[in-house]
């Protein structure tokens, strides 16, 4: 499993699973999108690069993330997939978002933030990791 | 934890731990159970422990589970040793409500119901992942982050009445756009004029219930009048202010301290402080913008189908806001910083904050229902300054989840039941029609009873849909 919805009262939780760091960070993108899009299915027709930075994983994450939203509302673009190179020590991803042109889509909801609250990135034991995300809807 | 009924409708978790102050639920026996399904008694608990926190915490009626501050969450700070937290504002700053009243009444609208939702429809935008046809530029936008509404009317966008019918006079005077980033204006230049997603939404009603003769005149209210409710906030802009300030703060004082990361905060006096009040300041006036220039269309369209119509602003309300107000806390006046999070100010007659045409009576408070449920309309009062920081509830407030509304109830079925009723409804989603449905929320009516009971705001007016227009 890549990721799973939790019920939350007013706003959506999910978790996203991975063996590696970079892996749940890739999830956590493609369950953003999937909010985003309303599971319609987004095109790879254009990448977008850019360089995130975070102080622990989880700003990293929350700053992964908040650049999904960015591009949406900025830049009309709705990401399909991310690809991450990772650097854990530093806590600085290189991100290639794939995706396409917004306004192409008739159905798409807006995210206002991705939040901290009950945000966790952790591992369950050996090459296997969970991160939870709160996004504000 | 422990909970104790204080009096009818007022709960109280006694202070405790780490908490500077008890927390205070106002809520009836039905809807305290509810609220005591998710974590907004946490919430309530972790905010009471924040520094500088005056009286209680509280959570109103229509409280359910935020990030941070519970939604429906209302805290004041003591201004030398408190703080503001963005967390307590949310991140859709300036989420709000504007009513407004027409000269037409029920009957001009079923005549044409199902043309003027059209028409609204196609007005009035969502702007999701296509943003808004009004272009703005930077230096526009930088004017309207420090203008307000009251701007948007000198450049024709509306009537002077417009904007002293808003809280703050449709514009925060310290709002500074130098402190807003050029991410958050990026997010926000393009969606100028658009109602976004979630529960927003603008509805065509009508007034169905008076409860006060006297006041709902003083309103301009009367049975069978159509009304005009637009809800929305400050977009992407004002989520981006409060994203940044979140991190911002986060560096600067760290989150070792705190119940929940979301509560990070600043002293309300220190710099980082200060520039958050005006970003978030800044972001305020983009809502009031947002709402005015709702309003300036709704107007035009209109117009179109009535050409006598003559549409006012009655109120126009800040749901998410940290303000400066004054009250008098153990016998003395003393301005305290104000955080609502879901909340409406109440204020009773006689403040200065309140426009002219309703001082002498106290200002409309105004109250949106879930989508095709009633809205109402009440009255602030001297109740409110004295037990809840003149506060009052902003909605009905979820119970469930988004996630189980989709599973629960289906999309069409909830279209065919509101038309059934007679709502015409249009949405740029059927999808997420059923997040919204009546079903998901705790009942308006139930709502507004504790809050009528308690007396911190009283019913003045019912107002039920003809038509929806959802974000």
């Amino acid at each position: 499993m890549k990721y799973k919805f939790l019920p939350h009262t007013g706003d959506i939780k999910f978790r996203a699973f991975g063996s590696t760091l970079r892996e749940v960070f890739e999830n956590s993108v493609l369950a953003t999108v999937e909010v985003l899009s309303k599971k319609e299915k987004i095109k790879t027709v254009k990448v977008k690069k850019s360089k995130i930075d975070g102080k622990d994983n989880e700003s990293l994450l929350y700053n992964l993330l908040e650049e999904v939203i960015y591009l949406l509302d900025a830049e009309n673009f709705i990401v399909s997939k991310a690809k991450i190179k990772l650097n854990e020590t530093s806590k600085h991803a290189d991100v290639e978002f794939y995706g396409d042109d917004s306004k192409k889509y008739k159905d798409l909801d807006s995210i206002k933030a991705v939040t901290y609250n009950e945000m966790f990135v952790k591992s369950l034991g050996k090459n296997k990791l969970v991160a939870q995300v709160v996004l504000d809807v | 934890m422990e909970l104790k009924k204080i009096s009818k409708n007022i709960y109280e978790i006694p202070k405790q731990g780490n908490m500077n102050v008890p927390a205070r639920i106002f809520a009836s026996e039905k809807l305290i159970e509810s609220i005591k399904q998710d974590k907004t008694l946490q919430q309530a608990i972790n905010v009471a422990q924040l520094p500088g926190v005056l009286n209680a915490s509280f959570a109103l009626s229509d409280a359910h589970q935020g990030y941070g501050f519970p939604i429906g969450g209302v805290a004041a700070f003591d201004m030398e040793k408190g703080i503001i937290s963005p967390g307590g504002v949310g991140y859709d700053i300036n989420c709000g409500v504007r009513l407004l009243k027409t000269n037409l009444t029920k009957k001009d609208i079923l005549e044409n119901q199902d043309k003027i939702a059209d028409a609204m429809f196609r007005k009035i935008p969502s702007g999701i992942g296509r943003g808004s046809k009004f272009q703005l530029t930077k230096d526009e936008l930088k004017k309207i982050l420090e203008g307000g509404s009251k701007y948007m009317v000198k450049k024709g966008y509306g009537i002077e009445s417009d904007y002293l019918h808003t809280e703050e006079e449709g514009c925060m005077k310290n709002a500074n756009s130098s402190n807003v980033s050029e991410r958050a204006m990026k997010r926000g230049i393009g969606q100028l004029g658009t109602l976004g997603s979630g529960n927003h939404f603008l509805e065509v009603q009508y007034v169905d219930e008076i409860f006060d003769e006297e006041k709902a005149k003083r309103f301009g209210l009367k049975k069978n009048q159509i009304t005009i409710l637009i809800h929305c906030g400050s977009r992407g802009l004002g989520h981006q202010v409060a994203s940044d300030y979140i991190k911002k703060m986060e560096e600067k004082y760290g989150i070792k301290n705190l119940p929940d990361r979301e509560l990070v905060n600043a002293p309300i006096k220190s710099q980082l402080g200060k520039d958050y009040i005006s970003a978030m300041s800044a972001a305020m006036n983009f809502a009031f913008a947002n709402r005015q220039l709702i309003t300036h269309w709704v107007r035009e369209e209109l117009k179109y189908f009535f050409p006598k119509s003559k549409i006012e602003v009655v109120y126009d309300v800040c749901h998410n806001i940290a303000k400066f107000e004054e009250y008098i806390i153990d016998g003395k006046k003393k301005i305290v910083c104000v955080h609502r999070k879901g909340a409406t100010r109440s204020f009773g007659k006689g403040r200065k904050e309140i426009p002219l045409a309703y001082r002498e009576i106290g200002q409309p408070v105004i109250i949106p229902g879930s989508m095709g449920t009633s809205s109402y309309v009440l009255i602030g009062t001297k109740k409110a300054e004295e037990i809840s920081f003149g506060s009052t509830v902003h909605g009905a407030g979820r119970i469930k989840s988004r996630a189980s509304a989709l599973k629960i109830l289906n999309s069409e079925e909830i279209g065919k039941k509101l038309e059934s009723r007679g709502i015409k409804i249009r949405t740029g989603s059927m999808k997420s029609l059923s997040e919204e449905a009546p079903e998901v929320y705790k009942d308006v009516d139930e709502v507004v009873k504790v809050v009528d009971e308690l007396g911190i705001s009283k019913k003045v007016a019912k107002l039920k849909p003809l038509i929806v227009v959802k974000g």
